[in-house]
């Protein structure tokens, strides 16, 4: 009905178990990889500001973050006098449960080169090494990063108490105001690759062809940044500002429910770092060289090692970065943010046609820059005169 | 109960699916009508707009059940992710009561309201039954996506257009309405 | 699968919403009602679509697209009547009443 992986051309039993089985397989995985990023983030932020980080439990303190579960797990279960209970139990789920999703249309591994598709062979049956390959694929991740909101935005209302409640409506905000520049950024990859669906926008950067230089690199910053907004990472993480909020949106929260939360969090961060990874960096595309079955994995390493990369990242701009300012915030995104994928989709989608016609590229180029930075202009002057004449107004009054 | 469905014989997915979709279907609409129910009698202003919801993710679905994967989508993305939204801000910044509010609905209107909605409902249903009692849906298993992209930026395109100017058009209203000055 | 599924199951929806507008004093939840009725003739279009080409599909993306307008316009409309009178209550609106 809605997915084009060659295992549903035709349905038999086999062909549900092996369904079953990357379900199972892609939960595990993300639970473990999880565990192992709050691991990761603490050690390595430890060892920027100096520190050692977890070393107590098990080997490098590898198991903190199971030690962590099983003492929030012990916990007493608070639930504040003056919460709207259903609500209040619900917020941590609806958090959890996107976060889970957009994991579903990752493609993990797979041969792309020479147009064969990530397709793979197991148990006797052609499949993706996805869990699903839906035609709208890369919309559904849009899709469940907006659903996001309602877990974080649900949890602070429903807490009966004025900073989880501030917390709450600035990451609302925050959240889609950055949803506009993360699609408009995105707009240049799907220009590129022509199709929605994850699997083509992988196929079509095989062979070194990588959207991050094929849409030259400036959607792919623009992307970067309001991924780490939407993620509410620092430098963004105005959400859950400590200094100012208590510990925003999820102060009242404690026990499991906290910690669902905060696996939401970092399964977030995997998932979407994992989305750049496909959108951006082709996803399991990579070099291949050795005996069978080290080319049966190589796709899946590669993927990894790319995620890692970008995990790192975000661990050091939490460690490098201060926190931006509300206003600041809210100007990155709409005044320089969104105009610059707006203006920069305009220029590449200039060339693609330039392209159709045979237009002289260089001319395309100058032309369409010329042309968007007059509007740029325009658009700041009348900006300009607006203030400039209600500063007037404010003055005479 | 695996080997059962070891020995269930391979079929193409449109005669497959036939039984789930409908059982689907009915869990959907029963869930909807019930939410749609709660959502004009909720006391409570934050529930109704998460019954809302509900109700919302309910129509995604059967756009599914439809086959018309982009547009549920986008009713994800658009209507749950962004009007939803919008509907909470709008309950927060004009305040968020936690409990239930009492000034939610006009009683002296209630008996007209279901009367016009039941009227309305038998003489829908009426004739819905009379018109298209034996209609069955054909389904196609081509790429909805493809062919309404292309029906969008071919013949529907001066709509289409129309409809951005539209967008436009309500935003920058909508910000001269709300602005503070 | 019948037809009638959908459009009965849009009939009751857009029922309801009907029931919402008419009763429903707060204009955030007319808002809402009115998406209610939106939705049911969503499902209409999309289910009227399924059989006969995709011209369905293309209204009903019209119809959300619209919806989104409808919504920014009422809301700051009602965060309007709200910062002016502090309350959302419609039935009190009646100023333009001879």
């Amino acid at each position: 009905m809605f997915a084009i992986d060659p295992l549903l051309e035709s349905v038999d039993g086999s062909a549900v178990l092996i369904v079953l089985l990357k379900v199972v397989v892609a939960f595990a995985a993300l639970m473990i990889a999880v565990m192992a990023m709050v691991w990761f983030e603490r050690k390595v932020v430890a060892r920027m500001q100096n520190r050692l980080g977890p070393n107590v439990a098990g080997p490098f303190g590898i198991l903190q973050t199971l030690a962590d579960g099983v003492k929030l797990f012990f916990k007493e279960d608070l639930l504040p006098r003056e919460a709207d209970r259903p609500v209040f139990r619900l917020a941590p789920y609806l958090s959890l449960v996107p976060a889970f999703l957009v994991f579903v249309v990752v493609p993990l591994g797979g041969d792309f080169s020479n147009d064969r598709h990530g397709v793979v062979s197991w148990f006797g049956k052609e499949t993706l090494v996805q869990v699903a390959d839906p035609h709208i694929g890369i919309l559904f991740v849009l899709a469940m990063s907006s659903m996001a909101v309602y877990g974080v935005m649900l949890a602070g209302w429903s807490s009966g108490s004025k900073y989880p409640l501030l917390g709450s409506v600035r990451a609302a905000a925050q959240m889609i105001s950055y949803e506009a520049a993360l699609g408009l950024s995105l707009l240049a990859v799907l220009l590129n690759s022509g199709s929605l669906s994850t699997n083509e926008i992988v196929s079509g950067q095989s062979g070194w062809n990588w959207n991050l230089w094929a849409t030259g690199v400036v959607p792919f910053i623009v992307f970067f940044i309001a991924a780490t907004a939407e993620l509410n990472r620092p430098p963004f993480d105005l959400v859950e500002a400590e200094q100012e909020l208590v510990g925003g949106f999820h102060t009242e929260y404690s026990s499991l429910r906290f910690a669902l939360f905060f696996l939401a969090e970092f399964m977030n961060t995997i998932t979407m770092s994992a989305v750049i990874v496909t959108l951006f960096l082709g996803g399991p595309n990579g070099p291949s060289f050795g005996p069978g079955w080290l080319q049966a994995i190589l796709p899946t390493v590669w993927f990894l090692a790319k995620l890692l990369v970008f995990l790192f990242v975000f661990v050091w701009l939490r460690g490098t970065l201060p926190r931006l300012r509300y206003d600041q915030l809210m100007d990155l995104g709409w005044k320089l943010l969104i105009p610059l994928a707006l203006g920069w989709f305009l220029l590449l989608a200039a060339f693609k046609i330039g392209q159709d016609e045979g237009w002289n590229r260089a001319v395309v180029g100058v032309v369409g820059t010329v042309v968007i930075l007059l509007g740029a202009l325009l658009i700041s002057m009348a900006v300009g005169t607006a203030r400039a004449r209600r500063a007037a107004v404010e003055v005479e009054a | 109960m695996i080997a059962s469905l070891f020995a269930a014989q391979a079929c193409a997915p449109s005669e497959c699916f036939a039984v789930p979709a409908n059982i689907a279907f009915g869990i959907c609409a029963l869930l909807m009508i019930g939410a749609a129910i709660k959502v004009v009698t909720e006391t409570n202003i934050v529930h109704a707009a998460l019954y809302l919801v509900v109700v919302l993710a309910g129509v995604g679905v059967n756009y599914l059940i439809l086959q018309a994967e982009f547009l549920a989508v986008t009713q994800f993305l658009v209507y749950i992710g962004a009007i939803i939204v919008l509907f909470l801000f709008g309950i927060m910044l004009t305040r968020a009561p936690m409990g239930r509010s009492d000034d939610l609905d006009n009683a002296k209107l209630r008996p007209a309201g279901i009367g016009a909605a039941v009227m309305l409902l038998v003489v829908l249903g009426g004739a819905l039954l009379s018109s298209f009692g034996e209609t069955h849906l054909v389904f196609s298993t081509a790429n909805s996506t493809t062919a309404l992209s292309d029906a969008v930026f071919n013949q529907y395109l001066i709509p289409f257009e129309v409809v951005s100017v539209m967008l436009l058009a309500a935003l920058i209203g909508a910000i001269v309405l709300a602005r503070r000055d | 699968m019948l037809l009638n599924q959908f459009l009965l199951l849009a009939a009751i929806l857009f029922s309801i919403g009907v029931y919402g507008v008419i009763v429903r004093r707060n204009g955030v939840l007319v808002l809402m009602s009115i998406e209610l009725i939106l939705n049911a003739v969503n499902i209409n279009l999309v289910a009227f679509g399924a059989n006969s080409g995709i011209a369905g599909q293309v209204f009903a993306l019209f119809v959300i697209a619209v919806a989104a307008a409808e919504v920014g316009v009422g809301l700051a409309i009602v965060l309007l009547i709200y910062r002016n009178r502090r309350s959302v209550d419609i039935d009190q609106l009646d100023e333009l009443k001879g």
